[in-house]
């Protein structure tokens, strides 16, 4: 196992009572890569998320993240990874300032470095002004954003995003998806991206996909057209899922 | 993992609870107007009709509002560990737990934190509520207040603990309700908190039983000790004891491998 890899699954199977949600599911995100994980409904998309970030325990397989097994070294795994819910995840009594100083606490840094690192990220989110408001008079796309900050503040190596663009408007929707873009470049970060969007594909972007708990393709954009011998990823994505919505 | 880093979250915890409590002004008053209700209204209703012996600690004939103030004590404690329960399973549907469980700490110290968070709070509710009382004439020697405080600690873990058990189990919001009847009544009422042990025995050999092994008894009784400087050992032995056995189910059932989150479809 290299550690260049920012997050590797390995024969990842996971069944609730006789269901099975992931059949041996197998992949690797390289740092700088943003993954698209698109999949129907049920298609084990929350329960892969839930793994990742140890809300569950694999039985069968591995996770491990920057070399750091899930379930042998949970925290060193746990502090490589940045995460946003699909839910909004503010407290929305507390103030935008509060609800990151909150998080920088849980990761133990420093009051100092955290007001530094919140004033960093919240700027290049053009929300600085706005760190005295409570949570709750925020917006939707601004929520978002923020959560985006928090993820952002332990600086991670992998970012994850369980359809962070849900509910949002189009210019809303669009300026997460050019950020989030923008991040794995400029911070070499690994991106998992669950989503239903196909819109909020990029050319560059790796894919998987997946669907009844098994990876039906993964590889660049370019890779899975071909693969499937379709002009778009629309296409692919109805030939792999069998016309299942996304 | 630093100790510092140990430390860092700790207050993060509590001082996320501690500024939720003092910003929610209704949560505030409601946690005091339901003793306050019970010792002006309940305890004047009642000090006719109910006589009591001298016990210890006790040295002399008391009135009964000075009887039930440490009852009113844990009761402040017992809801507010359910209310801390009921704000996790509302955490665990907005999310928010999400956030704290997936933080790079063992989930036994994040939960070991939120319940000295909720500790913490219902402490601060404690003594306001008994400087209510000392204007009310319910005197307590001034260094009870002090005994109190370690007692109240582990009465309030002990009562926090038993609620973030209880929330483990509960999945949904509406679930809760149960819990106010199936756990708080009965645990309050066949208790020491309105009567004394010797009283229900009176009237029924069964529930004077029930109270004398109800956790939430030998918490009051511990109080109540601290209160007039004396030392209650077995309720002490009894009360940690309970803590640590609600504290381990409770770990047990947010444990990813073994607890009730998979059963549940998780957090």
């Amino acid at each position: 196992m290299s550690n260049a890899i920012a997050l590797s699954v390995n024969g990842l199977s996971f069944s609730y009572a006789s269901k099975k949600a992931l059949d041996a599911v197998s992949f690797d995100i390289m740092p700088g890569e943003c993954t698209l994980l698109l999949g129907p409904n049920g298609a084990g998309k929350s329960t892969l998320f839930s793994l990742i970030t140890r809300l569950y325990d694999s039985r069968e397989g591995s996770i491990t993240l920057c070399g750091f097994d899930v379930k042998q070294q949970t925290c060193k795994a746990l502090a490589q990874l940045g995460i946003v819910f699909q839910q909004t995840t503010l407290d929305l009594d507390l103030t935008v300032m509060q609800n990151l100083l909150y998080h920088t606490a849980l990761h133990g840094i420093g009051s100092k470095l955290a007001k530094q690192r919140i004033q960093q990220e919240l700027e290049r989110l053009n929300l600085y002004e706005r760190r005295f408001e409570k949570a709750r008079n925020l917006n939707g796309g601004h929520k978002r954003r923020v959560e985006i900050a928090r993820a952002l503040l332990h600086k991670p190596s992998l970012l994850l995003l369980d359809e962070p663009t849900v509910g949002l408007d189009v210019p809303s929707r669009q300026a997460i998806v050019d950020y989030v873009h923008q991040l794995a470049v400029d911070e070499n970060l690994a991106v998992l991206w669950a989503s239903h969007l196909i819109d909020e594909i990029y050319p560059d972007d790796h894919l998987l996909v997946l669907d009844k708990g098994q990876i039906k393709a993964k590889g660049t954009v370019e890779t899975v057209l071909q693969q499937t011998a379709t002009t778009s990823v629309k296409d692919a994505f109805y030939q792999l899922t069998q016309g299942a919505s996304a | 993992m630093t100790i510092v880093h140990y430390w860092r979250a700790m207050w993060g915890i509590i001082g996320r609870e501690l500024w939720r409590f003092v910003t929610q002004r209704e949560r505030f008053i409601s946690a005091l107007v339901r003793p306050l209700v019970w010792l002006f209204v309940f305890a004047a209703g009642f000090r006719a009709a109910l006589g009591l012996a001298i016990i210890p600690p006790y040295e002399t004939y008391i009135l009964y509002e000075v009887y039930i103030t440490p009852g009113l004590c844990g009761m402040i404690q017992l809801f507010n560990g359910m209310q801390s329960s009921l704000s996790m399973v509302y955490d665990r549907e907005m999310g928010s737990m999400r956030i704290l469980m997936v933080c790079p700490l063992p989930r036994w110290f994040l939960l070991f934190s939120k319940l000295l968070a909720g500790t913490g709070v219902s402490i601060l509710q404690v003594y306001v509520f008994l400087a209510i009382a000392r204007a009310y004439d319910v005197d307590i020697p001034w260094l009870g207040y002090l005994w109190a405080l370690p007692v109240l600690v582990l009465s309030g873990l002990m009562l926090g603990a038993l609620g973030l058990l209880l929330s483990s189990f509960i999945k949904q919001l509406e679930n809760f309700a149960g819990v106010m009847n199936f756990v708080i009544f009965p645990m309050f009422f066949m208790s020491t908190a309105l009567y004394p042990l010797w009283k229900l025995k009176e009237s029924s050999v069964l529930l004077h039983n029930l109270a004398a092994y109800n956790p939430f008894s030998q918490a009051v009784e511990l109080i109540r000790f601290a209160l007039y400087g004396q030392f209650n050992q077995s309720a002490l032995i009894y009360t940690l004891v309970a803590f640590l056995v609600f504290m381990a189910v409770a770990i047990v059932g947010y444990n990813p491998s073994k607890g009730m989150m998979v059963r549940k479809g998780g957090l």
